[in-house]
């Protein structure tokens, strides 16, 4: 393309940008409402390739022919399947998700109610989990194939391959049983329960908050090891990529020059840290999904009174309604998640304007 | 490919054993003995990796001990002893026993073959259904590329052991719907990558040339587009199943999957569960079996990677 040629249509170009994009946001958009569809679909499926008879779930099976003719025209088995998934679609968007059996309440409010000790134990795992992947990542990058790159591979492996449950229920053993340093099940001790205001819907910034560090402190004994646990995973993932990330940005040429003109190591790393910035926040927004997806188990491990823990209750009592719509809310977030992480990547990444 | 003239020297490895020599011949003769030759290399790049052979070995153990399983298990892994129940490692229960009596060490050798069942099965379903899914996607292109690429985005849009403890909550407990829960999960990844194989060879001067010849659409996705696929397909297959491991004890320690008395990893930890305080070494066998295998397989699938599809590196 000649200069004159790109001078001569930089307006133009400009109007095809925001065209493209505009473009590019639009065909996301369907894709995401595509996908959205198909989840619920999926869902739906589900609940419908059950080999268990959602009439004899109900009425037990005892009740005679006519109870059992009713109660499937009342639930709409008798219509075609494709209404029953524009019913079952109309009751998610209407918000109706059915009631759980254990506690008599909509699935939507118990979830509510669940959530938020979801959500601080997901977050400080998280902060573990760049506090430590993102530095061992960097060391890993800069000395490559030293032992130190060896080290951070190896832990990284162990990282992928232990099995988080196990290893919680070896820290049971060991801090809770053994040495006592920790809290055992639940977020707080039972003689703290209700002790101080929930606000934030962390029972550790609650207390800090409140400035009770007494119940602070219980707090944290409790929710230290299975957030530990669980940053476990996602710190190996963020310390791979952050490794291979910034060996991306170290064997440029900006590098080179650096060095060359005499920047110390440690001036040269932070110079390339900070090109790799857009790429670590997608990839720590993907981490949280992942996060999610680990609770389900550490929850159980550690009894902690979050969604995966009442997941897996609703699980063994077989309430499907619980069972769906936790699966649905967690495709809901991680379809999200991955949409946040690839907007951010958009917007924040200037090569891709 | 052997038509070159033999090298006017001999290198030094001609003298030494005739295998080796033919091995490493500078010429292939023969297809077999470019393939053998191709293999040989392979071999040598992957034994230079330590991890890497650390997990074949490890693997190939595992192997063994399912297959010698009665020779090597010192009791019946079934065999309840109350009397002896919840006792220390000895000389007479190498790593104790459980609450009900039952020897841990031959309940985990046993396993050892539920664990292969599951990663073979998983594998045996995954693979086909991923290989076909990705290179018809990435072979037509259009409509058909669009509908099964969608399909993959649902699947992919749930995190692995939530959608797979969805899909057991609706077949039912058990070993072999855990299976099925798994590899329904676990095929999306692999059409992903079969199909980003397929549009890097779709556009080859040899597909176009076969397709010139009047060649089906069948047969250039069966005999030329397939194999193509095959190296990183195996890589990634070999990778997964570690992950596998893990959900699959997984479910068994929530009780989803393989159902006691069976000696499944994740079921017995499930179990020992409640005695676990007093007595560590129930829970604590069962998780160093399933770490070391899944370990092995992710240090197995890297060393697989730099040898048979080295442009992934990372």
């Amino acid at each position: 393309m000649s200069a004159e040629g790109t001078v001569g249509v930089g307006r133009q170009r400009h109007g095809g940008a925001w065209v493209a994009r505009s473009k590019a946001a639009g065909r996301l958009a369907v894709t995401v409402f595509v996908t959205l569809i198909g989840l619920l679909l999926l869902t739906f499926l589900i609940g419908r390739v059950m080999p268990v008879d959602p009439v004899l779930a109900i009425i037990g099976d005892q009740a005679d022919e006519e109870t059992y003719r009713k109660v499937f025209t009342q639930l709409g088995l008798d219509r075609p399947l494709y209404m029953q998934f524009l019913y079952y679609l109309h009751d998610i968007f209407t918000g109706n998700f059915g009631t759980a059996i254990a506690t008599g309440h909509p699935v939507v409010q118990d979830i509510a109610r669940v959530f938020p000790a979801t959500m601080e134990l997901a977050t400080l795992a998280l902060i573990g989990g760049v506090l430590f992947g993102v530095p061992l990542g960097i060391l890993a990058a800069v000395y490559r194939g030293s032992w130190i790159d060896h080290l951070v591979r190896i832990f990284g492996l162990l990282g992928y391959s232990i099995p988080n449950f196990w290893l919680g229920l070896m820290a049971l053993v060991v801090f809770y049983a053994g040495l006592g340093w920790i809290g055992g099940s639940g977020r707080i001790s039972f003689h703290n329960i209700g002790v101080v205001e929930p606000v934030t819907g962390s029972v550790l910034l609650d207390a800090m908050i409140a400035g009770n560090w007494e119940v602070a402190e219980d707090a944290f004994r409790h929710v230290v090891m299975p957030a530990l646990i669980l940053a476990n995973t996602s710190m190996a993932y963020i310390s791979r990529m952050t490794r291979s990330f910034m060996l991306e940005q170290l064997n440029q040429e900006y590098v080179t020059t650096a060095r060359i003109k005499g920047l110390s190591g440690a001036r040269v790393t932070w110079h390339a840290f900070r090109n790799i910035g857009v790429q670590l926040l997608t990839v720590i927004v993907l981490a949280y999904g992942g996060l999610l997806d680990g609770a389900v188990l550490t929850e159980t491990v550690f009894g902690w009174p979050g969604f995966g823990q009442y997941l897996t209750a609703g699980l063994l009592t077989g309430d499907m309604n619980v069972v769906l719509t936790c699966t649905l809310m967690i495709g809901v977030i991680f379809l999200s998640l991955n949409m946040l992480s690839d907007m951010l990547y958009r917007v924040l990444d200037p090569r891709t304007k | 490919m052997s038509q070159g003239p033999a090298p006017a020297t001999a290198p030094p490895e001609a003298s030494k054993s005739g295998l080796k020599a033919w091995l490493t011949a500078d010429v292939a003769l023969s297809t077999t003995q470019a393939a053998a030759q191709r293999a040989y290399f392979s071999w040598l790049r992957f034994q230079a990796n330590p991890l890497a052979l650390a997990g074949l070995v490890v693997l190939v153990l595992l192997l063994l001990m399912a297959i010698f399983a009665p020779l090597i298990a010192t009791h019946d892994p079934l065999l309840q002893n109350l009397e002896h129940r919840l006792q220390p490692s000895s000389a007479r229960h190498w790593l104790g026993t459980d609450e009900v009596g039952r020897d841990v060490f031959s309940r985990i050798v046993y396993g050892s073959r539920v664990t292969l069942y599951i990663v073979l099965l998983v594998a045996l379903i995954v693979a086909p259904i991923g290989l076909v899914v990705g290179t018809v996607a990435g072979y037509f292109g259009g409509l058909i590329d669009t509908a099964l690429m969608r399909i993959t985005d649902v699947f992919l849009a749930f995190p692995g052991l939530v959608l797979a403890l969805a899909f057991v909550a609706a077949l039912g407990p058990g070993l072999e719907n855990a299976v099925i829960a798994i590899a329904l999960t676990s095929w999306p990844g692999l059409a992903r990558l079969a199909r980003a194989e397929t549009l890097v060879v779709r556009s080859s001067d040899y597909i176009a040339a076969s397709r010139l010849q009047g060649a089906s659409s069948f047969r250039i996705i069966w005999r030329h587009i397939m194999p193509m696929c095959l190296p990183s397909l195996i890589v990634r297959v070999t990778l997964n199943m570690a992950g596998v491991i893990l959900t699959a004890a997984g479910l068994g320690f929530l009780g989803l999957g393989a159902q006691p008395p069976m000696p499944e990893w994740g079921t017995m930890l499930s179990t020992g569960r409640r005695f676990m305080l007093d007595h560590w070494w129930i829970a604590a066998y069962p998780g160093i079996a399933i770490l070391l295998v899944s370990l092995a397989f992710n240090l197995f699938g890297d060393g697989l990677r730099d040898v048979l599809d080295p442009r992934s590196e990372g």
